[in-house]
């Protein structure tokens, strides 16, 4: 559930304070169920210095709930990055470990970290690990609760999806709680195959054969899939540009439907993610950071892609260019593309871009 | 119409001379009008007598949009027709005075405060330029005149001096001058001297040398210029003469802040620093 404060001129010479308070207040008292709320602050707040953590500490004590501050300005930092890290940290401190109800613990505890639910991408994550025989206490942070926030100390494992948006909440999980972390991929058969064998690898051998078990359950519904879809997409190329995990994520994906990737970039990449990109890289493909406008129509222009899946920024540029494009930055009008609910509809939409009738009303410049 | 805006560091006494001055331009027969500008909303107490007039801010605050209000509710009328007014504003660590200057002010404007008969229209501005929205009256259109009360104090003249590079900053896009140095003085030693030397310095001048004299205080707990109290006071006429000076005054420049380095070699220069504790700091 999202509110605004709706923050009016007189908040802003005023402070806001007063106004957030009773905007908490009232809060729980239309959605009594609430067990947290979580403040996150726009540029306004921080500009004029909102003392956000004060009005949560007592809104906090008076309603008996976790009210967890979010200095998360879109001006700070150099880029959406700084915006994770504090939203770690500030989960870190205020929910993780903080009671919570977990009844018994079992070798099998997992959580599933950096998964936000796009389309329904956690639901068909968290299903393969359960199938597994794995049991995830707690889905960070797509369709999660307070409570599952609040034992994921418990886990014995930490399943990493995102790493560039989660890696500080695993990394300080490994330090404080000893939980290991490992990294994934569900986007496309071959991954998931790759991933769900590695990860079975960290358990017992009741898991490693539950594994084998699911593969070979889901094999020919991808196998039919990958059947269908690659006539038609063969040789398509494709260039990236997104945030996250995507840029090198969903590169097998697109291999499996005999399509290349070549070229990709982040918006907010560090250099442990490019690190991790260059292998899944083929020979010869370009890899971008930050890029500009103009340096995305440039790319497109030399290396001629078939698709470009980027975000609603990139959209209309490229519409404007007739180039076919697929919003790859949000999926939940489709989705979900995680697992293997996710492959046969992550098909469907590849294919519906590039081979949509649509591009060919329209003149390609260049 | 002239626009003037009075600057200086915090407690220097910009209020009390702008009122006092303000007085005597009225009683000139000048028609004039003050825009305090500071949460505090102690510009226009002396005139109106009154402890603090309701400001637009607050009254915004009040009825919840700047939309709400009539003019006539923030725009008062006090001693000797002068007009008054106040932008109001939080209190302090909270909030954005500047934004709440810079409401005011626009709001002003939209609903013709600013009427042509005026002669005179002053703002009173919160201790220095801290940030966009202390600027406010010296953007484009508003305030080309501006005034800075200083003393013989070390911070009230480092004060005055980063003044002048705001000033220096609006001068090139807004039109902005420098009318002059008003020395409010503190007794300071060779305070008439220095003040005169810094103001040469900054391209400007020592509009005028207001002495320290405890009529004003007597005035001021009355709720009171001096001029309305004792007008007869010697120091009633000081105010006089500063508001006949700045009436006349034809000297409008751009300033020439100094460097930090500058300004200290200037206290040194006149005993007040030796060279050795310059040295030092």
């Amino acid at each position: 559930m999202h509110i605004t404060t709706d923050f009016q001129e007189k908040d802003i010479v005023y402070g806001g304070d007063k106004h957030l308070d009773a905007a908490m207040r009232e809060l729980k008292g239309l959605f009594p169920l609430a067990n947290g709320i979580g403040v996150l602050s726009e540029c306004p707040v921080g500009l004029i210095g909102d003392d956000i953590e004060a009005v949560s500490r007592n809104v906090s004590k008076d309603l008996e709930i976790p009210v967890v501050p979010v200095r998360c300005e879109g001006f700070r930092g150099v880029s959406q990055s700084l915006g994770h890290h504090i939203a770690n940290d500030t989960i870190r401190d205020y929910v993780l470990g903080k009671g919570g109800k977990l009844d018994e613990s079992t070798p099998y505890d997992v959580n599933l970290v950096g998964d936000y639910n796009i389309g329904g991408d956690g639901w068909s994550s968290r299903k393969i690990l359960e199938e597994m025989g794995l049991r995830v206490i707690a889905q960070w942070t797509g369709d999660a609760s307070v409570n599952e926030m609040k034992i994921a100390s418990k886990a014995k494992l930490n399943l990493i999806h995102c790493y560039r948006s989660m890696n500080y909440i695993c990394r300080h999980m490994e330090e404080e709680y000893g939980i290991p972390w490992h990294e994934f991929n569900f986007f496309g058969p071959t991954k998931i195959y790759e991933s769900i064998r590695k990860i079975a690898e960290l358990f017992d051998e009741k898991i490693q054969e539950n594994a084998e078990k699911v593969i070979e359950k889901y094999k020919p519904m991808m196998d039919a899939v990958i059947e269908e879809y690659r006539p038609r997409l063969e040789g398509k190329t494709v260039l990236l540009f997104v945030g996250g995990l995507r840029p090198r994520h969903t590169v097998g994906a697109y291999e499996d439907l005999g399509m290349e990737v070549v070229g990709t970039g982040y918006e907010f990449g560090h250099n442990d993610d490019y690190k991790r990109t260059y292998p899944v890289m083929p020979e010869g493909a370009i890899v971008m950071d930050d890029a500009t406008s103009y340096e995305l129509e440039e790319f497109t222009y030399r290396l001629r892609p078939d698709m470009i899946g980027s975000g609603i920024k990139e959209k209309y540029n490229y519409h404007k260019m007739g180039v076919p494009f697929r919003q790859m930055h949000s999926w939940d009008y489709s989705g979900p593309y995680h697992g293997f609910d996710g492959f046969p509809v992550f098909a469907r939409d590849m294919d519906m871009t590039v081979n949509s009738p649509t591009w060919d009303l329209i003149r390609r410049k260049r | 119409m002239r626009q003037i805006a009075i600057y200086g560091k915090g407690g220097i006494g910009k209020s009390t001379t702008t009122q006092n001055t303000v007085v005597g331009l009225a009683e000139a027969g000048y028609n004039c009008m003050i825009v305090g500008c500071d949460p505090k909303a102690d510009a226009t107490r002396l005139i109106l007598h009154a402890k603090a007039q309701t400001t637009v801010m607050d009254l915004a605050r009040e009825r919840g949009a700047v939309e709400e209000l009539e003019l006539e509710e923030v725009l008062l009328t006090g001693y000797k027709g002068i007009k008054c007014s106040e932008s109001g504003g939080p209190e302090p660590g909270v909030g954005c005075a500047g934004r709440g200057v810079i409401t005011a002010i626009n709001f002003l404007e939209e609903n013709g405060a600013y009427t042509d008969d005026l002669d005179f229209v002053f703002y009173d501005v919160l201790g220095d330029v801290v940030c966009g929205g202390f600027a406010m009256p010296i953007r484009e259109g508003k305030a080309k005149e501006i005034y800075i009360v200083t003393s013989g104090e070390m911070m009230a003249m480092y004060a005055a001096n980063n003044i002048s590079r705001g000033i220096l900053k609006y001068a090139q896009s807004g039109g902005v001058r420098l009318g002059g140095l008003i020395c409010n003085s503190r007794k300071t030693d060779k305070e008439y001297e220095l003040i005169s030397e810094l103001a040469r310095r900054l391209n400007t001048q020592m509009i005028h040398f207001v002495p320290r004299d405890n009529q004003v205080q007597r005035a001021e707990v009355r709720r009171m210029t001096v001029i309305e109290y004792s007008p007869d006071h010697p120091q009633a006429d000081e105010y006089r003469t500063l508001a006949r000076k700045i009436a006349e005054n034809k000297n409008h420049t751009i300033p020439t802040p100094l460097s930090m380095d500058e300004l200290e070699q200037l206290m040194v220069d006149f005993g007040i620093l030796d060279s050795e504790e310059a040295a030092v700091v």
